[in-house]
Parts: structure tokens; C-alpha cells; sequence
């Protein structure tokens, strides 16, 4: 399996991303600078966290102009897989790969903390190896995480079986002291309707070693490469 | 120029914050009268900021030596071997005046000059710590400072992806019209690619490398070199605005030039901006430098040399390539986005030579700016109320401890502060293994089995009452937080926060707190890598209590073996290392609930304080422990319901205490040199033989479990406890502070 971590100016997940799956789930990793025009064979892409371009104006506006983002889009739309990780989540929204838009967080501050999600979805490259209605601890860290869409776009989002996470108790219940940002409906995770471009406000990576309190993130990156091997 | 014929009278020397004395000493070293550029350049390198004429002479006495020092004081940071072919850079800063009229640039602009500081030394920054003193947040002007300053750090921290793992905040009255604002920053480098502000071999270009110079900022170090009186919003347009997106291409940028090997010296323009990077670097080399201004890319029309050589613009640097390596430098700048301009070019003759539209405009030899400002030996004398309030008036002692309990646990220095770091990422980076809110932050260092923990310290109460006394426990308690995550203390950095220098009793309260620090450095075997000094932390007058704030960083050899301060689990054993003792003087219990701020401060013996530090990393190191907290503010009582609200499953806990000694004092004291731990009760025996082996007194206390902490006195129960009550009072006091939690 080939990854590859798009680094934006002002990423600042790439490197741990790039970490957790070269030497933590022992894949194949290579960076792919945002001004490139190749994606150099890799099997999934993976949109880091961060703030490309510094997020001045709306997160992600700016980083779906970066020439390799034409490329990730083909890629996308031809079927591979992609990843959007908090940052790389927004700029999916903005590339309109997946549906919607984000708002700041309903306190207005900055949200750094572990969270519950509770699976919603199986059949998913990305989440194969999960079992539906298992929670995972991974943390969040964002400023605008809290998902708003039309009610038209939520209800075929539902019909669709688009929502692959939301914030809920320890206990999976779904409340709103759970749902930490104010997301629509508890969306911590969306797919696209064809099932390959994943985003997730949530951080996989922080979540990949005992050592850092909590594995719950792997199941992710290991069930991208279990679906990768059946391709 | 049109300046020529410049009168320089006693209103200008003023306006630059020099004396009419330095005034002649410059023109004596200079051989001329300077023009309006040279004496701006003067009164920014002679600031009290930039030159430590107040303190030097002081500061000498600071142990600076050691095995593991590879640099002390005198760079942008102090750097410690810690093995593997790596270096811990770090350094501490403080940005409290900035902070004050412009909360949120002030202290985002903190963060981003102490990362400056940091990877200008070839290290990539790992962490982000803030000790931080505001009034109370009673005051609604404190808020709004407070949340200025949080989202300040917040937000160029988190941007820039260095993780703020920790720090401390405490709120006093003498905050209100002063808040500090340190900050300090953790780098890792490699040993043998470590860079310095050096500007070598005549003849090679100097760059300018980073974001366009611009009018904000003129004078920031002369302002942080004087007192606040009501002109105030006038000194807005000297905050710097920051912008951490910039300084990410920036890291990048650099890092890279120096992986690639292509960099002489570097030098970041932070305090006196343009002006100090370049005679800094030519004065460590005893060389010269030559620059044109119009060549300096900027982002406002019409600025004079005075304004871009004041200018204190952030994200910006200074550097030294040779020749055949400018256009390798440029490339990597360029693919970031970034201006990589040559200004000038370093020279053979000493002076700093600055070019204006055909003009040579500045001319000054390089020494005389950087080392030959005077130093003061300033008068001091002992305040009145140091003896005053040596002594405790008697006490009217409140019969239950439980509401004591109460109102410790809602009073801010207390309360939990989550709703602080919840805004800071703390974990980017993926090294940060202990969250925050214990007592130190513990990163792992990649690639190894090491971590390394800090702490941040300081109790301006005590180093207000007894500033000797008071420094020595800042230096204890600090090596004390390290010692409860197993760490061994490496070095220290710290930012010396003081009053107007030249009033004899801040001059006192300052040499105190460097005799004690050092002594306590000298006893722990601790180097002083460096650190900071501000003063002039007044307002109207009134000056803010002493508050030397430390930052230690530690040693964890195999990330393993630590540990953190809630309880585990049911059924463990409570062992106090170190003694109790009949000190109440100091106290946050006395200044809570009797309303005294009064000695005496508890008293320390540094050897018996080191003994009890060790007996409790060598229990992490055998792995006995279950946890580990050490014994402050609140005393043991608040330290065991830290215990309790800090473990996963709100685990309480029941004492018995046999000391002679009164309730209050026993349950709210803040004796020294103790650290609670909890252990299986297979492992009782050991510590007791750790204990034996480092001669230090040891007891049993009682044993976790239930879901109250409740405590018996001689028989009778002095305490008797909710921990879900105490979780909720603790939780929500300060998010009850503001409209949005």
C-alpha cells in the first residue's frame, strides 16, 4: 500500500500523519508537496490537519486552488480513496467533494479534547474493521468543526447512509453536551455517496499508540488497508 | 539629510528613555553626536530590555555551568545535551506589557518571538508552555484580558502546530493593571547542527528573510523599559501584530536551509528588530556590518531608516550565507513564499554601516552598541512591609473544614483551568503523553525510549513576603513537579517579572530572588541556561509583587517508568514522603478564608528537599508507584482532593493523622518538601527502605477508595467529603466566569 500526506503551507498534521503510517502501521509514506503535479502512484491520499494557508478567510478557501488539488479531485472522482482529516475535511467541503459547510464552534473558542464517536457505518473502506454503534475515544482540536448543511442536503445525507461518525456519550448515546462543537445532527464524519472520500473533524493519528493514551484511531488507517488489499 | 543640526535636548533623551549621562558616554564612545537613527538605535540597545543594565551584575552570580550545557545565557537560547545526538533548546520570555494594551497580538506575538527564538538555533519546536498572572476575574476588565490572552495563545500556537502542554495561571489584585505574560518554548535539535547569530567572513552577504517590515512595533523594547502611566491606548500602535501562518513558512524555511547546510549565522528580529540582529551578529564575530535600507522589503510607503531600523515587524530574520550558497538559500525561501532579499554584506572594520537612498545614514561602531551600555549597581533596601508582615496575628480557627474545602476548590488560584488549555492544541506533534493539568508536561522524544518533562513555577505570595526564601521554593517546587513525573532536572530558564528597578525596594526584592535562586540552582546542581528580566511592571506607581517564574526542563530516561498525580484505583495505600510541620504562614488557605497575605513563609532545607525528590524518582524508577503528586498551594489536603478529582473514576480516599499539630495547620499548611504517593500494599516495605536509604521520615496516611475524601484527626473526622460535589464546585468556576463556556 502506497500513502500519500498532502502537505499545504501551514499544515501541521502532515508530519504526524506521516508518522503514524510509516512507523506505526509500518506503510509505505510519501509526501506530496501542495504545488506538484503528480501524485506518484499512491493508493490513498490523505488531507492533513492544520491551517493551510493560514485560514485567514474561510478554512480550506485558499488550499483547494493549490495546483495538486485538480489532481486529488480526478483521483477522487475516479474512485480513489481520500481521507480528509479536521483541516483536510474543510477543504474537501470547500473542493466539493463532500456536502456542506463549516461553522465555528458553538462556544466560539478553539476545542482541543478527547471525544466519543460512535460508528455509524460499516461498509466503508474506512471503516471495515469497526462494528456499527462501537464508540471510539479519538481527540478533536479545532476552531470551526461545527457541521451545517441545508435541511434537503441532510435529509439525502441520511437516505444515502452518508454520516459515518457522530459525537456521542461514552455509552453511544447521542446528547448535546456530547456533541462538543454544535455539528448538525452530531456529524463528526461524512462519506461521499460513492464511498471513497472520507471526512472526519476528528484526529485518527493522535489516536494510534497506547503510549498516547488511546489506539481507537487505527482502526481507521488499518481498515483502509485491509479494504486496499481486497482491491 | 534634513535632520542635520539635530538639537539633542533633555525632551528627546526622554522620548528614547536615556539618561543625559549615557547621552555623553555614547558620544564619548562614538567620537560624534549621533544623528536621530543612531541615538533610536541606542536607546533600543541600551533599553533596560535589551542590555540587563539593572541586573547583570546581579545575575553573575547564576550558575551557568555544567556536564550537559552546550550553551548558556547570552543566545537566543540555552541548549542541553540530552543524548542520542540531541539537544533541548529552550528559553522563556516575557511579553506583559504588549500583553496589557493589546491582550490578544500581545500575547500571540509572545509565543511567536519565543518560537523565533527557538528554531533561529537549528531546533524544531516541540512544546509551548505559558505561566500566566491576571487579576481577579471578578473584574470584568481581567476577563476580557484573560480572553484575550488565552485566544492569543491560542491562536498562534495552534496555527503554527507547536502544542501548549502546560504552564500555570494564578490571579491576584496586583495583576489588574499589569498581567504577565511568559511564555516558554522546548525545541529538539540535532547536536551538531546547532546555529548561532554569528555574521563570519568578510565579505558574504547578509539576507533578509521573512515578512515585510512595516511601522508596528517602534519602539516595543524601549516601552517594556518603562512604567505605564495613563497613556496607554497612545502605545497601542507599538504592539506588534502577529501572524503565525508566516512563521510556520518561516520554520519551515529555515529548517530546511540548515538541514541543507547552506547557513553561516541566523539571527531573528525580534526586540529591536533589524537594529539588534545585525550588531549582534557582527559583535560575536568582531565584524562588521553594512546594509541598504532600500533594499529591506517593506510594506508601508515613505519610512525613514529611523522607522526600519526601530521597526520590531514579526516573522522576520537575519542571515549570513556564503557567496556560492545565496542562490540554494533563495530557492528554498522562494518555494515557501517567502522574501529571501541580500541587504548588505558583512565588513572587516566593526561598525554598523546602514545606507539610505545613496546615503550613508548610520555609521557606528558595532561594540559600543551591543557591550558597552552601563551597568548599575542600583540601590536597594528592604521594604517596610517585610517585616511587618513576618509575623501571623491569631487566628480565629473555622470549625468545619468542609466549607473550607468549598471555598478553596471555586477560588480561581485553585479552580480547574481546562477551560484555559482546552483552547490550545496540545497534542500536535503527537509526543505529549501527559496531558495538562498535572504537574509537568511529559513529551516523548521520537525515535528514542526518553521523554522530557517541564515544569513552570513561581508563588509571587512568597517571593512578595519573603523573596529569598520564596525563590528558593520556586526552584524546589519546580525540580519537585518533575521529580512526580520521575524526571531529573537538566536546566533551568527563567523570567525574572519585577517593579521599577531604580526604586530601592524593587532593586532589594530583585537581588533577593537571585541570591536564593542561585543558592537553590548551586544545591539541586542545576544549570541556569538563560532566561529574561522585566521590569518596570508598575502601574500608576504600584508595582506587581516579585514573581520570578521558572521553567526546568527534566530528564525521564525510559518513558515508562512515570507517573501521574490522580488516584488509580480502590484499595491502594497513601504514603506521605517528607514530614508535616506547624506552618500556616502564607498560605492560600489564609488568604481565602482569613483574608491574610502575611508570613511567616514556610521555611527550606534544599538538601532534605532534594533527598525526598530522589527517594520518589527512584520509586518510579523500580516502578512501585501508582501515583505521585506533590504538596503546594492548599496544602495536604488539597493536594489528596487533587488526587481524588484528577483520578479517572473520581476514586476517594480516608485518612487517619496522628500529628501534633492543629487541624488548619496540618489539613492547609504549606510545608515543604512533600510529595503524596500511593502505592499496592505489597510495596509499603520498599518505600519505607527508599525512604531509610535517603533519610527522609515517611507515613502512611490511609488508603484510596469510596467516593468521599474523608479525613480523622487523632480520632476524630475532621473532614468528610463529596468528590462529585468538590468535581462540580472545581469544574465550574471558572467557566461560570464567562457567557460562553
Amino acid at each position: 500500500m502506497k500513502f500519500g500526506v498532502v502537505v499545504f503551507p501551514g499544515s501541521n498534521c502532515d508530519h504526524d500523519t506521516y508518522y503514524v503510517l510509516k512507523e506505526v502501521i509500518n506503510q509505505e509514506t510519501l509526501f506530496l508537496w501542495h504545488k506538484e503535479h503528480s501524485l506518484k502512484g499512491v493508493d490513498c491520499i490523505v488531507l492533513p490537519g492544520g491551517f493551510a494557508y493560514g485560514d485567514y478567510l474561510r478554512s480550506g478557501a485558499i488550499a483547494k486552488f493549490s495546483p495538486l488539488m485538480q489532481e486529488v479531485k480526478a483521483f477522487a472522482l475516479s474512485g480513489g480513496l481520500v481521507l480528509g482529516i479536521c483541516n483536510g475535511f474543510q477543504v474537501l467541503l470547500e473542493l466539493g467533494l463532500l456536502p456542506g459547510a463549516m461553522l465555528r464552534n458553538k462556544n466560539l473558542k478553539f476545542l482541543c479534547q478527547y471525544v466519543h464517536l460512535r460508528v455509524e457505518k460499516k461498509d466503508t473502506p474506512f471503516t471495515k474493521k469497526a462494528a456499527i454503534g462501537q464508540v471510539l475515544r479519538i481527540p478533536i482540536a479545532h476552531f470551526e468543526g461545527n457541521y451545517y448543511t441545508d435541511q434537503q442536503t441532510i435529509d439525502r445525507l441520511k437516505t444515502n447512509q452518508q454520516i459515518v461518525f457522530r459525537y456521542s456519550e461514552p455509552d453511544g448515546r447521542l446528547t448535546d453536551q456530547a456533541n462538543v462543537n454544535g455539528s448538525l445532527e452530531n456529524i463528526a464524519g461524512l462519506i461521499n455517496k460513492e464511498g471513497n472520500v472520507l471526512g472526519m473533524m476528528p484526529h485518527p493519528e493522535r489516536a494510534s499508540e497506547a503510549l498516547l493514551g488511546s489506539c481507537d484511531g487505527r482502526i481507521i488507517f488499518e481498515s483502509i488497508i485491509e479494504h486496499l488489499k481486497t482491491v | 539629510m534634513k535632520e542635520r543640526g539635530l538639537m539633542i535636548d533633555k525632551k528627546l533623551l526622554d522620548e528614547h528613555n536615556l539618561t543625559e549621562e549615557e547621552y555623553r558616554l555614547i558620544v564619548d564612545l562614538i567620537g560624534k553626536q549621533p544623528n536621530l537613527t543612531e541615538l533610536g538605535i541606542f536607546s533600543l540597545m541600551w533599553s533596560e530590555h535589551c542590555s540587563y543594565k539593572s541586573s547583570r551584575i546581579h545575575l553573575k552570580q547564576l550558575p551557568v555551568s555544567g556536564d550537559h550545557v552546550i550553551q548558556g545565557p547570552g543566545e537566543n537560547a540555552g541548549i542541553i545535551d540530552i543524548g542520542d545526538g540531541l539537544a533541548a533548546v529552550f528559553k522563556i520570555e516575557s511579553h506583559n506589557h504588549p500583553s496589557f494594551i493589546e491582550p490578544y497580538q500581545g500575547a500571540a506575538t509572545g509565543v511567536g518571538g519565543i518560537l523565533r527564538d527557538i528554531f533561529t538555533m537549528g531546533a524544531r519546536p516541540i512544546a509551548l508552555l505559558d505561566s500566566l498572572r491576571f487579576g481577579p476575574l471578578s473584574n470584568p476588565k481581567n476577563r476580557s484580558i484573560m480572553e484575550g490572552v488565552v485566544s492569543g495563545i491560542a491562536g498562534y500556537g495552534n496555527s503554527i502546530g507547536v502544542p501548549t502542554v502546560g504552564g500555570e495561571t494564578y490571579f491576584h489584585d496586583c495583576y489588574s493593571l499589569n498581567p504577565l505574560v511568559n511564555v516558554f518554548c522546548l525545541g529538539i535539535a540535532e547536536k551538531d547542527k546547532i546555529f548561532y547569530a554569528k555574521a563570519e567572513g568578510s565579505g558574504n552577504p547578509v539576507l533578509y528573510v521573512g515578512s515585510k517590515t512595516g511601522r508596528d512595533g517602534i519602539h516595543g523594547a524601549t516601552m517594556a523599559s518603562a512604567e505605564f502611566r495613563d497613556d496607554l491606548e497612545e502605545k497601542r500602535p507599538n504592539v506588534q501584530v502577529g501572524d503565525p501562518f508566516k512563521e510556520k513558512l518561516l520554520l519551515e524555511a529555515c529548517l530546511e536551509a540548515m538541514e541543507k547546510d547552506l547557513i553561516i549565522g541566523i539571527q531573528d528580529m525580534g526586540a529591536a528588530g533589524l537594529t539588534c540582529s545585525s550588531s549582534e551578529m557582527a559583535s560575536n564575530s568582531g565584524t562588521g556590518i553594512e546594509i541598504d535600507l532600500d533594499l529591506v522589503p517593506q510594506r508601508e510607503e515613505g519610512m525613514t531608516p529611523y522607522e526600519i531600523m526601530l521597526s520590531e515587524s514579526q516573522e522576520r530574520m537575519l542571515l549570513v550565507a556564503s557567496k556560492d550558497k545565496v542562490e540554494e538559500v533563495q530557492k528554498i525561501f522562494t518555494k515557501w513564499d517567502l522574501d529571501a532579499v541580500v541587504i548588505g554584506k558583512v565588513t572587516s572594520d566593526n561598525r554598523l554601516k546602514v545606507n539610505f537612498q545613496g546615503e550613508l545614514v548610520v555609521d557606528i561602531p558595532v561594540d559600543p552598541i551591543v557591550n558597552l551600555c552601563p551597568a548599575y549597581r542600583r540601590e536597594s533596601e528592604a521594604p517596610a512591609y517585610i517585616r511587618s508582615k513576618s509575623k501571623l496575628p491569631s487566628l480565629q480557627v473555622p470549625e468545619d473544614h468542609n466549607q473550607v474545602l468549598n471555598t478553596l476548590l471555586a477560588a480561581e488560584n485553585f479552580a480547574d483551568k481546562e477551560w484555559i488549555y482546552r483552547q490550545y492544541d496540545h497534542m500536535v506533534q503527537i509526543n505529549t503523553i501527559q496531558l495538562p493539568g498535572t504537574d509537568a508536561a511529559v513529551l516523548r522524544i521520537k525515535d528514542t525510549n526518553k521523554a522530557l518533562a517541564v515544569s513552570l513555577d513561581g508563588n509571587s505570595l512568597y517571593t512578595y513576603l519573603e523573596p529569598k526564601t520564596g525563590s528558593k521554593i520556586a526552584v524546589a517546587e519546580c525540580c519537585r513537579n518533575l521529580a512526580c513525573v520521575g524526571a531529573y532536572p537538566l536546566g533551568v530558564t527563567n523570567c525574572l517579572n519585577f517593579g521599577n528597578p531604580e526604586k530601592p525596594e524593587i532593586m532589594w526584592q530583585f537581588k533577593e530572588v537571585v541570591e536564593g535562586m542561585s543558592q537553590a540552582c548551586r544545591a539541586f546542581n542545576i544549570p541556569v541556561t538563560g532566561g529574561n528580566v522585566s521590569f518596570y511592571n508598575e502601574t500608576d506607581g504600584a508595582a506587581i509583587y516579585p514573581t520570578p517564574v521558572l521553567g526546568i526542563v527534566g530528564m525521564i530516561d525510559d518513558i515508562h517508568k512515570t507517573t501521574t498525580p490522580g488516584f488509580k484505583q480502590p484499595g491502594d495505600i497513601i504514603i506521605l514522603l517528607g514530614e508535616n510541620s506547624d506552618e500556616i504562614g502564607a498560605s492560600l488557605y489564609l488568604k481565602y478564608i482569613h483574608g491574610l497575605e502575611s508570613g511567616p513563609v514556610p521555611q527550606i532545607d534544599l538538601l532534605k528537599e532534594l533527598a525526598v525528590q530522589e527517594a520518589c524518582r527512584q520509586a518510579i524508577d523500580e516502578g512501585l508507584l501508582e501515583s505521585a503528586h506533590d504538596v503546594s498551594d492548599g496544602g495536604l489536603a488539597f493536594c489528596l482532593m487533587e488526587c481524588c478529582l484528577l483520578s479517572k473514576e473520581q476514586t476517594g480516599c480516608s485518612l487517619e493523622l496522628r500529628d501534633d499539630l492543629a487541624s488548619h495547620v496540618l489539613l492547609f499548611g504549606e510545608a515543604q518538601s512533600r510529595i503524596v504517593i500511593t502505592v499496592k500494599p505489597d510495596k509499603v516495605e520498599r518505600i519505607e527502605a527508599i525512604a531509610q536509604i535517603k533519610k527522609i521520615k515517611t507515613s502512611v496516611l490511609g488508603k484510596t477508595g469510596g467516593n468521599k475524601f474523608i479525613v480523622k484527626h487523632h480520632g476524630k473526622e475532621v473532614i468528610h467529603y463529596s468528590i462529585n460535589q468538590g468535581f462540580n464546585i472545581w469544574k465550574k468556576s471558572i467557566p461560570s466566569q464567562f457567557k460562553l463556556t
